[in-house]
């Protein structure tokens, strides 16, 4: 697929405060985030949850578990192209077991990636509840799904993709909005 | 690429994508997943026209570890003993369904007939075909000499390997040349003349016959089984003579560079090709070469069965 020259939506100063304000957020609405595991979703989701684990612990003083959860072999349109390449899983030492686990995502969009965490997820123990962080919502979800924590709600078309820019990836931080040609 | 037949079609990109694929599994097995989903609804049988419990457990272990569904067809016993032919056989698993097939057979080139025969629809995967290929063999050979020597990653480029023992006979010695050099290593290969094949100078390996001469500046060392079934006492004077100067004790090992590792495909015959103070030793990698194996099946085909088509 080819794209249009994209629109610069956020910024690196706004993904900062984005991911601040969600890191605020995850501490009072988790008391502190003392039991809280991070897991990030390859690729992005795992830069995010980095991101954000450093942030939480700089405020809280404690450190913050985080690891990486591939969904490639949960997905539900798995046989609907070539294999993918598998990405790490990292369960962190303490396990997800009992723990308050935070799925951390770049963009949410159908939900389907979520779908697949979950399961994924459930392969490594039972954690004591699952919530979700993403730095963008996008909209057009295909399942009942829902963020717990949005770091920017971007109305989007179906046409339109979007795409996040990590400097852990790309050398940058930034997202674009480009339409889909 | 659809099935996987012979190490010589393996590009290093998509080498390199089943040993990180490989790597991925490995980890996921170690935090505990018991089974994987992407193969759920897919069959894969494993047609076995020579016996190979090893070989034969280790797919069926990756299969099942994946979800799929596995058939074990072994030719003793079955419809094959009765005079059943390839192509009928075939014929009989298309019909029921299979999406791969794991074959092992005593002819050269039985894989690749089957691939390209037109009787089925589904992957082939060479486990051993006669004296010609073993690709499984080698990726995990490549996998383990690429834990222990790159730390799990890239390719083998500049690393030294030396291939020991019978290597006229022997599918694991050519699958490993082909794919040694793709990943960019040196392979040395050792044997008596008598058990150099015809037109070895042409695999671009560097061929000695003195064990000693090629282990110095080695960094690792893959020995090969004589495989007394194959010999009829022909190839060497005696066995005694053979372990005498073909045989990997203690004193050679110490030859190979620092951290140099030991392997060997298996079954041994200790005091044969190798002695027991080596295959156990801590450089000995022998038994881990086993759990790889399962490891490299798993990525194989996840690779060629986990999407709508082969991704290698």
């Amino acid at each position: 697929m080819t794209h249009t020259q994209g629109r610069v939506v956020l910024d690196s100063a706004d993904i900062s405060r984005a991911l601040t304000r969600l890191a605020h957020e995850i501490i009072e609405r988790t008391q502190g985030a003392q039991n809280v595991t991070l897991m990030g979703i390859p690729t992005r989701g795992v830069a995010l949850a980095n991101r954000l684990a450093q942030r939480i612990s700089e405020i809280q003083g404690s450190p913050v578990q985080v690891g990486a959860i591939d969904v490639t072999m949960y997905r539900d349109d798995l046989r609907m192209q070539p294999a993918r390449a598998l990405l790490p899983t990292v369960i962190p030492e303490a396990g997800i077991e009992g723990r308050l686990v935070i799925l951390v995502d770049d963009v949410l969009y159908s939900g389907r990636t979520i779908r697949a965490a979950l399961d994924a997820l459930s392969e490594h123990g039972r954690p004591q509840a699952v919530q979700l962080a993403v730095l963008v919502d996008r909209g057009h979800r295909e399942l009942p799904i829902r963020a717990d924590y949005v770091g920017k709600n971007l109305p989007t078309a179906k046409t339109e993709s979007v795409q996040v820019q990590l400097s852990e990836h790309d050398e940058i931080d930034q997202i674009v909005i480009r339409q889909a040609s | 690429m659809k099935h996987l037949l012979s190490t010589a079609d393996l590009t290093r990109d998509e080498a390199i994508l089943i040993l990180d694929t490989a790597n991925q599994l490995a980890q996921a097995t170690g935090q505990g997943v018991g089974k994987l989903p992407p193969l759920r609804g897919r069959t894969v049988v494993n047609l076995f026209y020579e016996d190979s419990t090893r070989t034969r457990i280790s797919f069926e272990a990756a299969a099942k570890r994946l979800s799929a569904d596995v058939i074990n067809f072994a030719a003793k016993g079955s419809s094959v003993s009765k005079g059943e032919s390839l192509k009928d056989t075939a014929l009989t698993l298309e019909a029921m369904g299979a999406d791969a097939i794991v074959l092992r057979h005593g002819s050269s080139g039985a894989a690749h007939t089957l691939a390209n025969s037109g009787w089925i629809s589904g992957s082939v995967v060479n486990a051993g075909d006669g004296t010609h290929e073993h690709p499984t063999q080698a990726l995990l050979d490549a996998y383990t000499l690429r834990r222990h020597l790159r730390d799990g990653a890239g390719d083998l480029a500049g690393a030294t390997i030396t291939i020991v023992g019978d290597i006229l006979h022997s599918r694991v010695a050519r699958s490993n040349v082909h794919l040694l050099k793709t990943l960019g290593a040196n392979v040395r290969l050792v044997a008596p003349p008598t058990l150099l094949p015809f037109g070895v100078d042409t695999w671009g390996a560097e061929v000695s016959y003195t064990l000693d001469d090629a282990l110095v500046g080695a960094d690792a060392v893959m020995m090969l089984r004589i495989q007394q079934e194959r010999m009829n006492a022909a190839y060497f004077p005696t066995i005694h003579e053979y372990s005498q100067r073909y045989g990997l004790n203690q004193a050679r090992v110490n030859l190979m560079n620092q951290g140099a590792i030991v392997m060997h495909a298996g079954p041994m015959n200790r005091g044969v090709e190798i002695t027991s103070e080596v295959a156990d030793s801590p450089q000995s990698v022998i038994v881990e070469q086993v759990t790889n194996g399962v490891s490299v099946r798993m990525a194989v085909l996840y690779l060629m069965l986990g999407g709508n088509e082969a991704t290698v």
